[in-house]
């Protein structure tokens, strides 16, 4: 191409990983089947087998398919990713040069969640910016009762920022060897995520909009709930991360696992702190509602 | 692993499956069938076109049925982009040559590589009974409908999702598709997109981290590189695409209002958001056909690729450019006349790296000993066809001119040009290229020669005409038109006629390679030093594992 191809041979087996075949792929597709046809069920209310000339009332599938395709796409994760801490542990298959594959992966795969909030931020910003009469042609919409941002979620803002600096901390036990300061860390983080999901509940639960009060609340639901999930995955993968620890599965040498975690938490800090100035923030009216009970 | 050929048994080895070339494969065996689905689709459109009047695409009472027709250009569309040409060029051919080229035994993570594959079936599944779900012929009464109302094309189908491939609403919403259909078509772009996010994940870290030592970044075939840019769009455009269908979804079912006026939303955001993924799309569509063109044209012509680094960056900045041009498909919805300036003018800079590919082609060839074997055909029969869609393409950019042309077979002819006659060519190019080296039996000369040439005159027919009837105002989209028109759909009709032919033969090609082909060398195309890319190197087919020592490049 640019210069003649030649080739010799470096005479040495090559440094990769290959794994073995594995069925979790094909059941993973299944069960990702299973869950999109199981929502379009419960979307569309179907019964199925009803037969009316033979009085026979069917079955109503409501969420159950929705539930047996979620519990189907979470079993094969465990399985897969058992396969993968099997292969990293015990087998001890994760070459250097493996683990940089692990890294180029998992910051493509946090490259591909920053656009999937790209689309979320500019439908917010789409109807922010251009305010049409169905709401009064202002922003925030005149008959919304934003949440004030310098309330429950300032204070959701400092437990995500200290949460950073906690897994921060647990980096650098990890990395000097120190694993009960590690384990001590990432519990405490954990917790933060738990604490923040539960202050975000409550808002939810307080909050004087309801999804479907027109495009502020379309907005704001869908772009802090997918926050939200997001907070959800990164706890839980911090978790795992924290029983890692406690097996002693990380070394000064060896934890991506752990740091896959930690960009990912990092991921999910910088998008709220987004959604805090664009959404509560700048996005909220001045004497915004008060969430503080009387 | 340390057993070189030891192939595990066959449901291990193809429903298991963490090997490249066994993953390539069926994506290849994917494309080919879901091609012949949809291309069944086109072909029926083109036999209602033929003539004016409604003759074949009725409601099981036998009236003229637009919403039938709507879900025909729909699943037609749907399945050539996101079934056929994307899992050919990039899931087939991407995941056979992108590891034998630069060195290394597999893709980095084999079992995402697998998923990747897998979550493409329950997808077409879905998209397919989108179009069957409420069909006439699933009725226990069918029987006695045949004796009252004869059979009709539109028993088949139920209500479908007739969007369009844009999905734009509010058709797409409740307002026009009250049904499930799009619902399963929106799921089945979810499960499509997740596919093609992993899998492009996939190749951007083979490529970065899995290249033999001394294979540099501009040592790498221009395949690779072409590989590598579409892996980038898709990681960065597809989410988009998923963030824009949730939000419809969730305007269908959960009463949110993001594209529904009257809660303050914007149909027209969901323009912006379609197109910031959908423009990207047609050039993750259309490099990979580059990639695969540029190493036939090096090996047919025994001369290195003119500009090889030029070829690269061209490459590359068609993929930065093609993120900020979007809105050109969207010159009809009222945008400010700056807007307008703007999206024109960045639309014709793509003309820039496109023509530096066209034109170094052609240098490649200039003064090389050119050998016209049937992948050359194909590939000299893109360059050819391409540049036609790529001028009609100049002519649409412009924000003056498009909102005439907007929504006419004008534009049917030009994204033909360079998807069904640049990318399918593309497909066909690199099958008969390959075709040795993948499966180890070679295809009889000429009877790829007859392929060509059908193929080549069928398509040009059915396009060619479309650009008159678009410039007479003929609008896409339309089950019938005025008598006017009578005579170039005809001509079109015959080229789809022809082009089924075509088809036909192909699959007799592919039957009888498979079972009486010639059993070839491992460099059978006798590729040149100047041209040599490594899959050459070992025999055809290559072991289960190759590379297990690894190469050096020099």
């Amino acid at each position: 191409m640019a210069e003649n191809i030649e080739y010799t041979t470096t005479g040495k087996p090559h440094p990769y990983h290959l794994v073995r075949p594995s069925i979790w792929p094909l059941i993973g597709s299944i069960a990702g089947g299973i869950l999109a046809t199981g929502a379009i069920m419960y979307m569309h209310d179907v019964t199925l087998f009803a037969d009316t000339e033979k009085g026979v009332d069917g079955v109503k599938v409501g969420l159950n398919g929705v539930f047996a395709g979620l519990v189907a796409v979470l079993l094969v994760m465990f399985f897969w990713w058992k396969d993968v801490l099997f292969e990293a542990v015990t087998e001890k298959a994760h070459t250097p040069i493996a683990m940089i594959g692990m890294r180029y992966g998992m910051a493509l795969f946090i490259a591909s969640e920053v656009m999937f909030f790209v689309a979320f931020f500019w439908a917010y910003f789409n109807a922010a910016f251009f305010p049409t009469d169905a709401i009064g042609f202002i922003w925030p919409p005149a008959n919304i009762h934003t949440i004030e941002a310098f309330d429950l979620p300032f204070l959701m803002t400092m437990i995500l920022l200290l949460s950073g600096c906690t897994v921060t901390w647990a980096h650098h036990a990890i990395l000097d060897g120190k694993n009960d300061q590690a384990i001590k860390a990432l519990g405490i983080t954990v917790l933060l995520g738990a604490m923040f999901l539960s202050f975000q509940a409550y808002e939810y639960m307080h909050a004087h909009f309801a999804f479907t009060d027109g495009v502020y609340a379309s907005t704001f639901y869908m772009a802090t709930g997918f926050h939200g999930f997001h907070v959800l995955v990164g706890t839980i993968f911090l978790f795992v991360c924290w029983l890692r620890t406690i097996k002693g599965h990380f070394t000064p040498e060896q934890h991506f696992g752990f740091e896959a975690a930690a960009w990912y938490w990092h991921f999910v800090d910088v998008v709220w702190l987004f959604l805090f100035a664009a959404v509560y923030w700048w996005g909220g009216q001045e004497l915004a509602m008060d969430l503080r009970p009387e | 692993m340390g057993d070189h050929d030891h192939k595990p048994g066959f449901f291990t080895r193809w429903f298991m499956s963490t090997n490249h070339k066994d993953i390539g494969t069926l994506y290849i065996i994917f494309a080919i069938i879901a091609g012949v689905i949809g291309g069944l689709f086109s072909f029926i459109m083109r036999l209602e076109l033929q003539e004016p009047g409604v003759q074949y695409i009725l409601d099981s009472a036998g009236n003229p049925d637009g919403n039938l027709w709507n879900v025909f250009i729909t699943a037609h569309g749907l399945i050539m982009v996101f079934f056929v040409v994307m899992p050919g060029l990039i899931g087939g051919f991407g995941n056979w040559f992108v590891p034998l080229m630069i060195g290394a035994p597999d893709m980095a993570f084999p079992r995402l590589n697998n998923i990747s594959f897998w979550l493409l079936v329950p997808s077409f599944l879905l998209l397919v009974l989108s179009a069957l779900i409420g069909a006439e012929v699933f009725d226990s009464d069918y029987m006695k409908h045949i004796e009252e109302n004869g059979i009709h094309l539109g028993d088949f189908f139920g209500p479908g999702a007739g969007t369009g491939w844009t999905v734009y609403p509010p058709l797409s919403s409740t307002l026009g598709h009250p049904g499930m259909a799009v619902d399963m078509a929106i799921f089945s772009l979810h499960l499509a997109g997740a596919s093609s996010i992993l899998g492009a994940a996939n190749f951007i870290t083979t490529i970065f981290n899995m290249r033999a030592p001394g294979m540099t970044l501009h040592k790498m075939p221009l395949f690779v590189w072409s590989i590598l840019v579409t892996a980038f769009l898709l990681v960065l455009a597809v989410p988009v695409l998923g963030g824009a269908i949730t939000m419809l979804l969730t305007d269908r079912n959960f009463g949110t209002h993001f594209f529904n006026p009257e809660g303050g939303g914007d149909p027209i955001l969901f323009q912006h958001l379609f197109w910031f993924f959908g423009h990207p799309e047609v050039y993750i569509i259309i490099l990979p056909a580059f990639g695969v063109i540029s190493q036939i044209v090096s090996t047919f012509s025994q001369r290195p690729v003119f500009g090889y680094l030029g070829m690269a960056y061209a490459m590359v900045s068609i993929g930065f450019v093609g993120f900020v041009v979007w809105a050109h498909h969207m010159y009809t919805v009222g945008m400010d006349v700056d807007t307008r300036a703007y999206f024109t003018a960045a639309t014709l800079i793509i003309a820039v790296p496109t023509g530096v590919k066209i034109f170094s082609w052609i240098a490649t060839m200039w003064g090389g000993s050119i050998r016209f074997a049937t992948p050359m055909l194909w590939a000299i029969g893109f360059i050819f066809l391409f540049t036609l869609g790529g001028v009609t393409g100049v002519v649409l950019a412009n924000g003056s001119v498009s909102p005439l042309f907007h929504d006419t077979y004008y534009v049917v002819a030009h994204f033909h040009y360079t998807l069904s006659l640049g990318a399918v060519f593309a497909l066909f190019a690199g099958f008969y290229y390959w075709c040795g080296k993948m499966f180890g039996r070679q295809y009889p000369e000429w009877m790829g020669q007859i392929h060509f040439w059908i193929t080549f005159i069928g398509v040009n027919l059915i396009f060619f005409p479309q650009h008159f009837l678009g410039l007479q105002g003929m609008p896409r989209r339309y089950i019938d038109y005025p008598d006017a028109y009578e005579g170039w759909n005809a001509v079109s009709s015959y080229g789809a006629y022809l082009t089924g032919l075509g088809t036909l033969w192909f699959i007799f090609v592919v039957l009888y390679t498979m079972t009486r082909g010639k059993k070839p060398s491992g460099n059978y195309w006798d590729v040149p030093p100047q041209s040599f890319t490594l899959e050459w190197s070992l025999p055809s087919p290559p072991p289960f594992h190759q590379f297990d020592i690894q190469p050096k490049v020099k």
